[in-house]
C-alpha cells in the first residue's frame, strides 16, 4: 500500500489516530498534551470524519477530573471515547480511571508524560505521572518515537477493545510530543483492518440503556466486594497475549513489527539495559554504535509495561545476560527502587523461584534514574551505564546525567563520547520567538522530509520568558531512521539569527571543525567581523568555520516582513547548506510558502516570495581573518555585586549552563530567594522611554501601567543631587505635600524595559510645540544604555518616601510606593502585571501570595530569575504556587494559619501580660492597623516585645517569640487567571466565598487560557474565537462577579486600569481592607486577544465604554452604614460592542472565517451587553429605592 | 407624472438613487430603499487597500507570539479558509440582486491597476448592473507631476473599461485645474457617467486632546452649489451621463439638479438624518412641484437651467461672482 510520508510531531500523530477511531473526545488543556486536544478539535471543525464516517464530537471540560468523568459517562453509554492529558491532569483522572478499569471498559488515554509537580512545577517530560496511575488497572503502553506514537495509538485501541482493559498510551512530553519526525502515516484502511467492528458492537451492547436496564456502580459490603474485585483476573491474564496479537496483526498490515518487549543488540550480550519510551532510542543508537566497535551489549525496549507479562519479558532476555541496568525516568522517594527496576527484579526472582530462569546464573541487576523533567539523556550517559555494568561492583540506585554531590548517586560520564554519524546533517538555529525561527525550521523539515529521501528530525527548545524569549532549534537530516532523542551536540551547521546572542550565549559551543556558521548581522559585511566578541572570533578561527552573513532585518524591512526574518533565514540555510540544489530548494520554499500562507491571501504569499528573492542578493560569505582582534568582550552574566547564590547558581542557569549545577547547589525543599530578576539584564528592547521633565505633570500614570516596573518615580530632597550623573534629570516636585526643596525624578531601567510603549500611550501630556511628543517618548536604546544605566543605579540609591506620608489612595500617591514585583518575564505590554505590581506596591511588605498555575505563576516563579522583590527593610511578598485547581483553598489555608497563630499569639500575650507589661500588651492586642502608620507602630511594638521575650526562659515566651510577627497585619492574596477562577478552581473559589475568610482574590481575567495557548474558558465572551471555540464561542461568558455578589458577604469589584486607574486603586484598597472574602475581576488585555499590545489600554477603555465591561464595586461594609453596597463606576454604553470587539483578532477573524455566523454572534453579544448593563444599572436603581 | 430617466443606459423609474454609504450594507435596508421609491442603489465602496490591509493584519496577529513559548506555541485555532473581501462584497451584490428589482450599482476603490481590473471583473461577474469607480488621489508629494496624476486616472478608467462590459461611472472630486478638460478626456475613453462630486473625510483638530480627528461632516443643501455649477456647465457637452451628489436633501434640490442637467441625483446625508422614508417624501415633493408648475416629465426639465440653456450662461461662470458684488453696490 502506498502510504503518505508526513513530517509531524508526536502530539499530532496521536491525535490523528485517536480522532479517526473515536466518537466522543473530552479534554482539558495541559502542557505538553494540549496540542492533541487542539488537533482533534481542529480536525472535527474541518469536518474530518472518523473511519466510520462520522465527525467525532470534541468537548472541552472544566478540568481533567471533568474530562475523565465525561469520558467515563461516554464509555458507559457505549461511545468510543478518549482524552489527552499529562502530569497533574492524569492525576486528576485517577478516581475515574479506577472506575473505568474496574468496569472493564475499553478506552485509550493518550498521555504526553510529564513531571508531576513536587518541589517545583515542571512542564517537561518524565514518567512520574504515568507511574502514579499504575494501580488503577489501566494498561500502560509506551511509545518511543513519533512513528511509534502513531502506530501504538492504533494498536492500543485495538487491544483495548478486544481485551476490555483500558490503556494509557504514553510517550515522553516534549521529547516525543513536540519532536517533529518524518513518518509513514497510517491510512483509514489500516485502521479499519485493525479495528474489528464486532468489538465495537460488543462495547455498545454493554452500554447503559433504558431499553435493557442494568445497574452498574453498586455499593458493596465486606461479604462480596473482594470476590467481585477478583472477577477481572482472566482479562488481565489474557491482555498481554491480546496486545501481542494486535502487534502481529499490525505487522502484517504495515510491516512494522513490535513486541511487548523488544530486544536490540548482540544475541550473546552480557550487559543489557532495560527502559521504555524515547530514551530507549538513544540506548538503541548507542548499542548499535558500541557493537559496531566490537562490544557485545544489548537492550530491551519495554512497550507494554502494564499488565506486566513476566513470561514475555523473560523470553526476551538472551541467555547470555549477566548484568542488567534498569533505567527509570521517574523518582519514587522512599521506595526500595523505582518501579520498572522493581518489576524486573520481581520478574527475575519469580522466574528463578519457579526454576525457569534461562540464564546460567541469576544476573546482577542495578537500577538508576535518568532524564527527569526532560533532562538530556545522551549516548555518553548510556555508555556510562554500560561501563558501570562492566564493573565488578556496580553502583545501584544510581542517577545518570547529573552531578549528585550530596548522596553521590550519579555516574560519571564522558560528555565528548558521541555516536553521531558523519552522513547526518546536524543543524542548530538560535532565534528569537518573535522572529519566526522555529516556524521556518518546521517548514525546512517538512521540505526535506517530503521532497527528499532523507529522514528528518526537529526538536525545539524555548526559554521560559514570554517576552524576548530565545529559541534553539535542533535539526537532523540523514539517510537512516533517526534514533537520536537528544539535543544536537555536534553541529555542522549553526545559524545565529540574532547578533546579540553572541554576547550572551556560547552559540558556537556545539560547532564541529569545519562547520558552517550563518549569522544575521545588522552591520555591513565589512564591519561585521569587528563587532563579533573576541572569544567568538577565536572559536570561529579555531574551529575553521565557514561563515556567511546576511542583514536579514534590512531585507525583511525592504520586503515588508517586519520583524519576521523566518523566510529569509530559511532561504539562507538552503542556499548554503547544500541539502538540496539551490534552485530546487528555492522552488520548494516557495511551494511551502504557498501552502502555508495561501489561505491568508496572495499578498502574503507575494511578500514572502519577495523576501526569498531579496535574500540571495544579500547573503555573503565572510572571509575569516587569521587573528581574533575584536575589542568587544563578553560581559559577565550577572554583575559582581549580585548575591552569591545569584552569582553561583542563577547566573549559570541564565547562561544556559544549568545542567552543570550539582545537587548541592539547590535547597532541598524547593525554596529560592526572591528579588532575582534585578540581576538578569536582558536588554531585549531596541527602544526605551525617555522622560521630558519640562512638560511632565507628575501624574505617575506611566508608572502604574508599566507591566515590568521599569518606570519609577521618586520625590526627594534636592541636596541628594550633589553626586548625580550628568544626564540625571529632575524637576521641581509638584503637589502641596512637597516643600520647595523637594524634587521629582522619573527614571527608566534601560536594560529591563521590554519596549511595549504603554507608558507613552497613557501619558496625558502633549508637547505644545510638537504635539506628536509627550512627556515620555520612545527612543533608541543602544545610545542611551550606558548613561541611563548609570542614572538608574544612582536613582536606586535615593531613598523611597516614607510610606506613612504617601496618599496611597490616589494613583499618583500609590505609584510613589516601591513596586515589589519587577522585571518579570511577562509579555511586552502585558495586561495582567500592572495589577499584580499595584498589589505589591500597596501591601507588598506584608503580603503572602497563593498563585494558581498559569501565566502569573510562570512569569512570577519560573527560573532562572523571579520578579517578586523586597523593600529596603528586606520585607516583601512571599509567594507560592500549589496547583492549578486548588489555589483558592491553598490561599485560604494561609489565612487559617495566620488567624490561628494570631489568635494564639494574643492568647500567649494575655498569659505573659505581667512579663510584657500591661500597656504594651494592650497596645499590641488592640492596635489599629488600618493604615501604614498603624502597621509601622505595631511593627515597632513587636520588636519591643521580641526584645522582652528574648530574655525570658518561659515556654510561653518562646512560643510567642516564634509567632510574634503574626501580630502585625498580614495580607493574603490569591491570584490566578480565569482558567483557574472560572473553570478548574471555581469549586474551591466558591467555597472560599462561602467561608467568609479574609482573603483577597485577584482574577487576572484574559478571558482565555493564555498560558497554554488560548483555549476557551468560561470567561471567554460570546463571539470570540478561541481554541475549542473555532467558530466563535456560542454562549455568553459567566458573570463571576454576579455569582460572587449573590453571597452578600463578598466584596466584589470589576476593574480595568486602562479605563479608570483611579477606580482600580480604590477597589484594590477597599478589597484588602474588607474583613472577609474579596474578589477583584481585572480586565487583562492579552496577546491571546490578537491585538497590538501597545494599544491594550485603548481596548480596555473601549470595553468599558461599550458597556461590555462595567466597572463596579460591591462593598458589604456599606450595608451596615445604611448605604447601598453597589456602586457602578462606569457610565452607560457610548459605543456599540462591535466597535470594541472588531479591533481584536479573536472577534474579527470570525468575520473572515465564518462571516454569517459572526454576524449572528455579534448581535447576540450586543444583547448580552445590553442585558448586563440593564442588570447592573438596575442594581443602582434598586438599591436607591431601598434606601428611600 | 413621468419621472423616468436614463442613467448610463439604465432606464430608471425616477432620478432618486441612494449613493454609496453604509446604508447599502444591509439587505433589508436596500429592500426598504426600493420600497421607498429608490430607482437604483449604489453600494458602499469595496476598498482594495482595506482588503490588503486586513490580510496583512490577520497574518500578523495570528502569527504574533507563536513558537515563542513552550506551553503556547500558538494562540488561535488554524482555519483552513478565510474570506477576505471581495468575497463578502460580491456575495452582497448577489444577495441584493436577488432581493430587489432595481439596478444595483457597485462601487470600487482600488490601489493597484491589477486590483482595479480584478475586482471590477469580479463585480461584473457577481451581477452588478453598473460600476461606480471611487477614484481619488490626494497629491501631497510636491515632486509628483500633476499631468502624471491625471494620466493615472485615465489609465485606471481605460483598464476598467477594457475589463468589463457593464456601464462604468467615475466619481470625481472637484479638485482639478480644469475639470472640463478632464471630463472631456474621460468622456473620450468612454466613461458612461460622471458622478459629481465625491465627499471625503476631512481632518479636524480636537483642541481638547490635540489630535487630528478625521470625520465626515454630513452635507447640507448649501454644499450642492459646487456640483450644481459643474453639472450645468458640463451638461450637453459629453456623451456620458451626469449624476449629482452632495447636498441633495429636498425635492427642490433634486429639481434644481435636474434642471442643471443631472440624469440622476444621489442621496445620502438626508437619508442618514431622516431615514429611508425620505426618498418617498422627496418623490412626493417633486411630483407636487411639477404638478403645481405644470411639468409633465423629468425629461422635459432636464438641463433646462444648464449653462447652455439659460439666458445668462455667464451666471455659472466667474462673472456670476462679479455680478453679485455689483448688485450689492
Amino acid at each position: 500500500m502506498n502510504r503518505r510520508m508526513n513530517t509531524i510531531d508526536g502530539n499530532e500523530a496521536a491525535a490523528y489516530v485517536a480522532h479517526k477511531i473515536n466518537e466522543v473526545i473530552a479534554i482539558y488543556p495541559i502542557t505538553p498534551s494540549s496540542n492533541m486536544g487542539e488537533w482533534a478539535d481542529q480536525f472535527s471543525a474541518e469536518g474530518r470524519k472518523n473511519i466510520w464516517g462520522t465527525i467525532p464530537s470534541v468537548t472541552e471540560m472544566q478540568s481533567e477530573g471533568g474530562a475523565a468523568g465525561a469520558i467515563h459517562g461516554a464509555l458507559q453509554t457505549g461511545a468510543l471515547s478518549t482524552t489527552f492529558t499529562a502530569s497533574q491532569g492524569l492525576l486528576l483522572m485517577i478516581p475515574n480511571m479506577f472506575k473505568i478499569a474496574g468496569e472493564l471498559t475499553p478506552t485509550v488515554f493518550h498521555v504526553s508524560a510529564r513531571s508531576v509537580a513536587t518541589h517545583a512545577l515542571s512542564i517537561f517530560g518524565d514518567h512520574s505521572d504515568v507511574m502514579a496511575v499504575r494501580s488503577t488497572g489501566f494498561g500502560l503502553y509506551a511509545s518511543n518515537s513519533i512513528q511509534e506514537v502513531m502506530d501504538n495509538a492504533l494498536i492500543a485501541q485495538a487491544a483495548s477493545l478486544k481485551s476490555r482493559i483500558p490503556f494509557v498510551h504514553f510517550f515522553d512530553g516534549f521529547r516525543s510530543s513536540h519532536e517533529v519526525q518524518k513518518i509513514e502515516e497510517l491510512t483509514d484502511e489500516d485502521m479499519r483492518a485493525m479495528i474489528d467492528d464486532d468489538m465495537i458492537f460488543e462495547h455498545r451492547k454493554r452500554a447503559l440503556s433504558p431499553d435493557k436496564p442494568v445497574l452498574r456502580g453498586t455499593a458493596q459490603n465486606p461479604d462480596v466486594f473482594f470476590q467481585a474485585r477478583e472477577t477481572v483476573n482472566p482479562f488481565y491474564d489474557a491482555c498481554p497475549g491480546i496486545v501481542q496479537e494486535m502487534m502481529d496483526k499490525f505487522a502484517k498490515i504495515t510491516g512494522r513489527h513490535y513486541h511487548l518487549f523488544d530486544y536490540i543488540g548482540a544475541p550473546d550480550a552480557e550487559n543489557i539495559i532495560i527502559l521504555m519510551s524515547s530514551g530507549a532510542e538513544t540506548v538503541h543508537e548507542t548499542v548499535d554504535y558500541l557493537n559496531e566497535q566490537g562490544e557485545k551489549v544489548g537492550m530491551v525496549k519495554v512497550r507494554l509495561y502494564r499488565p506486566f507479562s513476566i513470561e514475555h519479558f523473560i523470553k526476551t532476555l538472551p541467555e547470555s545476560v549477566k548484568s542488567i541496568a534498569v533505567l527509570d525516568r521517574t523518582k519514587e522517594p522512599g521506595s526500595a527502587g523505582e518501579p520498572l527496576y522493581m518489576d524486573v527484579i520481581n520478574a527475575l526472582a519469580e522466574t528463578q523461584a519457579a526454576g525457569d530462569l534461562p540464564m546460567k546464573s541469576y544476573p546482577k541487576v542495578i537500577g538508576g534514574r535518568y532524564g527527569l523533567s526532560s533532562k538530556e539523556f545522551t549516548p555518553a550517559m548510556v555508555k556510562a551505564v554500560y561501563d558501570e555494568l562492566s564493573k565488578d561492583k556496580s553502583k545501584n540506585h544510581f542517577t545518570v546525567g547529573i552531578n549528585d554531590d550530596v548522596t553521590n548517586t550519579s555516574l560519571e560520564y564522558d560528555p565528548s563520547f558521541s555516536t553521531e554519524k558523519s552522513d547526518v546533517v546536524r543543524a542548530m538555529f538560535y532565534g528569537l520567538g518573535a522572529d519566526g525561527t522555529v516556524g521556518a525550521n518546521k517548514n525546512s523539515i517538512k521540505i526535506i522530509g517530503t521532497e527528499t529521501d532523507n529522514f528528518a528530525q526537529g526538536y525545539f527548545v524555548y526559554d521560559s520568558k514570554k517576552s524576548g524569549s530565545m529559541t534553539i532549534s535542533h535539526l537532523r537530516f540523514g539517510p537512516r531512521d533517526i534514533h537520536s532523542t537528544y539535543l544536537v551536540s555536534e553541529a555542522n551547521f549553526i545559524g545565529c539569527h540574532q547578533f546579540v546572542f553572541l554576547e550572551k550565549y556560547d552559540v558556537l559551543a556545539a560547532a564541529v571543525e569545519g562547520a558552517t556558521f550563518l549569522l544575521n548581522s545588522p552591520y555591513p559585511l565589512e564591519e561585521t567581523w569587528d563587532k563579533i566578541p573576541k572569544k567568538v572570533q577565536q572559536q570561529i578561527i579555531d574551529k575553521k568555520l565557514k561563515m556567511y552573513v546576511i542583514d536579514a532585518y534590512t531585507v525583511a524591512k525592504e520586503t515588508g516582513m517586519g520583524a519576521r526574518i523566518n523566510t529569509i533565514m530559511q532561504t539562507c540555510f538552503f542556499a548554503i547548506s547544500g541539502i538540496l540544489p539551490r534552485d530546487e530548494a528555492i522552488a520548494k520554499i516557495k511551494g511551502t510558502i504557498e501552502k502555508t500562507y495561501g489561505v491568508k491571501g496572495e499578498e502574503i504569499v507575494k511578500k514572502n516570495y519577495e523576501a526569498v528573492d531579496g535574500t540571495l542578493a544579500n547573503l555573503h560569505e565572510l572571509k575569516i581573518p587569521a587573528t581574533a582582534d575584536s575589542k568587544v568582550k563578553l560581559p559577565p552574566t550577572v554583575p559582581e555585586e549580585a548575591p552569591d547564590f545569584v552569582k553561583n547558581v542563577t547566573a549559570m542557569i541564565i547562561a544556559g549552563k544549568g545542567d552543570d549545577l550539582p545537587v548541592s547547589a539547590f535547597a532541598n525543599d524547593g525554596t529560592f530567594p526572591t528579588a532575582t530578576t534585578q540581576w538578569e539584564k536582558r536588554n531585549i528592547s531596541l527602544e526605551i522611554p525617555v522622560w521630558d521633565e519640562n512638560i511632565c505633570i507628575q501624574c505617575n500614570k506611566c508608572v502604574l501601567v508599566c507591566p515590568h516596573a521599569v518606570i519609577r518615580p521618586k520625590v526627594y530632597d534636592k541636596k541628594l543631587l550633589e553626586n548625580a550623573p550628568k544626564t540625571f534629570k529632575h524637576s521641581k516636585a509638584r503637589g502641596k505635600e512637597y516643600d520647595e526643596n523637594m524634587v521629582y525624578t522619573l527614571q527608566v531601567a534601560p536594560e529591563d524595559c521590554t519596549g511595549c510603549a504603554l507608558c507613552v500611550e497613557v501619558c496625558p501630556v502633549k508637547n505644545k510645540q510638537e504635539t506628536r511628543l509627550k512627556a515620555i517618548n520612545m527612543a533608541s536604546q543602544p545610545p542611551l544604555r550606558d548613561t541611563e544605566k548609570e542614572n538608574w543605579n544612582f536613582f536606586l540609591n535615593i531613598p523611597d518616601l516614607d510610606r506613612r506620608g504617601v496618599s496611597v489612595h490616589t494613583v499618583k500617591g500609590s505609584q510613589m510606593l516601591r513596586p515589589l514585583f519587577e522585571f518579570s518575564g511577562a509579555c511586552a505590554g502585558c495586561g495582567e502585571t500592572p495589577y499584580v505590581k499595584l498589589v505589591s506596591q500597596l501591601f507588598g511588605d506584608r503580603t503572602i501570595i497563593a498563585n494558581a498555575t498559569g501565566c502569573s505563576s510562570i512569569y512570577g516563579g519560573n527560573l532562572p530569575t523571579t520578579p517578586w522583590a523586597k523593600d529596603e527593610n528586606g520585607r516583601g511578598p512571599t509567594w507560592s504556587n500549589s496547583l492549578f485547581e486548588d489555589n483558592a483553598e491553598f490561599g485560604m489555608g494561609f489565612r487559617l494559619t495566620i488567624d490561628k497563630h494570631g489568635e494564639y499569639a494574643r492568647e500567649l500575650l494575655g498569659k505573659l501580660k505581667t512579663d510584657v507589661g500591661k500597656d504594651l500588651t494592650e497596645a499590641l492586642i488592640n492596635a489599629d492597623q488600618s493604615d501604614e502608620a498603624g502597621i509601622y507602630d505595631q511593627r515597632d511594638r513587636v520588636e519591643e516585645l521580641k526584645k522582652i521575650l528574648d530574655k525570658s526562659d518561659k515556654a510561653e515566651a518562646k512560643q510567642l517569640l516564634s509567632l510574634a510577627d503574626l501580630l502585625v497585619k498580614k495580607s493574603v492574596w490569591i491570584m490566578g487567571g480565569d482558567g483557574w477562577a472560572y473553570d478548574i478552581g471555581y469549586g474551591g473559589l466558591d467555597h472560599v466565598f462561602a467561608s467568609g475568610t479574609n482573603v483577597n482574590i485577584l482574577v487576572l481575567d484574559t478571558e482565555v487560557y493564555s498560558n497554554t495557548g488560548g483555549q476557551m474558558s468560561k470567561a471567554t465572551p460570546r463571539g470570540a474565537v478561541a481554541k475549542f471555540a473555532y467558530s466563535g464561542k456560542p454562549l455568553k461568558r459567566k458573570d463571576l462577579g454576579r455569582l460572587a455578589m449573590s453571597y452578600g458577604n463578598v466584596y466584589v469589584a470589576q476593574i480595568a486600569f486602562g479605563s479608570s486607574d483611579a477606580q482600580t486603586v480604590r477597589a484594590i484598597i477597599e478589597a484588602e481592607a474588607y474583613d472577609g472574602p474579596s474578589i477583584i475581576i481585572a480586565y487583562s488585555h492579552c496577546i491571546a486577544h490578537g491585538i497590538n499590545m501597545q494599544y491594550g489600554l485603548d481596548q480596555q477603555k473601549l470595553a468599558v465604554d461599550s458597556g461590555y465591561w462595567p466597572l463596579y464595586r460591591y462593598n458589604p461594609d456599606l450595608i451596615a452604614e445604611g448605604k447601598s453596597p453597589f456602586t457602578l463606576d462606569s457610565k452607560a454604553p457610548k459605543i456599540p460592542f462591535r466597535n470594541y470587539a472588531y479591533n481584536e483578532t479573536r472577534y474579527k477573524m470570525l468575520t473572515k472565517s465564518h462571516p454569517e455566523h459572526a454576524k449572528k454572534l455579534i448581535e447576540l453579544a450586543q444583547e448580552d451587553v445590553n442585558e448586563k448593563w440593564d442588570y447592573y444599572s438596575g442594581l443602582v436603581k434598586t438599591d436607591k429605592s431601598t434606601e428611600n | 407624472m413621468d419621472l423616468t430617466t436614463t442613467y448610463m443606459g439604465l432606464k430608471l423609474k425616477n432620478p432618486l438613487v441612494p449613493s454609496a454609504s453604509p446604508l447599502g450594507r444591509d439587505i433589508s435596508t436596500v429592500k426598504r430603499m426600493e420600497e421607498a421609491g429608490a430607482s437604483a442603489v449604489v453600494l458602499e465602496s469595496l476598498f482594495e487597500e482595506q482588503i490588503i490591509h486586513e490580510k496583512f493584519e490577520m497574518d500578523h496577529f495570528l502569527a504574533q507570539g507563536t513558537e515563542s513559548f513552550a506551553e503556547a506555541t500558538s494562540y488561535f485555532p488554524e482555519s483552513d479558509m478565510y474570506n477576505f473581501g471581495p468575497d463578502e462584497y460580491l456575495a452582497h451584490i448577489q444577495q441584493c440582486q436577488k432581493a430587489v428589482g432595481i439596478p444595483i450599482i457597485a462601487s470600487l476603490n482600488g490601489v493597484s491597476t491589477g486590483g482595479w481590473i480584478d475586482y471590477a471583473r469580479k463585480i461584473q461577474e457577481a451581477g452588478a448592473d453598473a460600476l461606480e469607480l471611487n477614484l481619488y488621489y490626494l497629491a501631497t508629494d510636491p515632486a509628483k507631476d500633476p499631468r502624471k496624476i491625471e494620466d493615472n486616472y485615465i489609465e485606471v478608467l481605460k483598464a476598467v473599461k477594457n475589463a468589463v462590459t457593464i456601464p462604468v461611472a467615475l466619481k470625481l472630486s472637484p479638485f482639478f485645474t480644469s475639470l472640463s478638460h478632464m471630463a472631456t478626456r474621460f468622456d473620450e475613453i468612454g466613461v458612461d457617467a460622471l458622478v459629481l462630486f465625491n465627499r471625503f473625510y476631512q481632518p479636524d483638530i480636537d483642541l481638547e486632546n490635540l489630535e487630528v480627528v478625521p470625520n465626515l461632516v454630513l452635507s447640507t443643501s448649501e454644499s450642492m452649489r459646487v456640483p450644481l455649477r459643474w453639472i450645468a456647465i458640463l451638461y450637453g457637452k459629453l456623451k456620458a451621463s451626469l449624476a449629482a451628489t452632495t447636498g441633495i436633501h429636498t425635492a427642490e434640490d433634486v429639481l434644481k439638479m435636474i434642471m442643471a442637467g443631472a440624469d440622476i441625483t444621489q442621496l445620502c446625508a438626508t437619508l442618514l438624518q431622516n431615514g429611508i422614508g425620505r426618498i418617498t417624501e422627496i418623490q412626493e415633493g417633486m411630483i407636487k412641484w411639477m404638478e403645481d408648475n405644470e411639468y409633465e416629465s423629468v425629461k422635459q426639465m432636464k438641463g433646462s437651467m444648464s449653462h447652455k440653456s439659460v439666458a445668462e450662461p455667464a451666471a455659472f461662470e466667474r462673472a456670476n461672482y462679479m455680478r453679485v458684488l455689483k448688485s450689492y453696490q
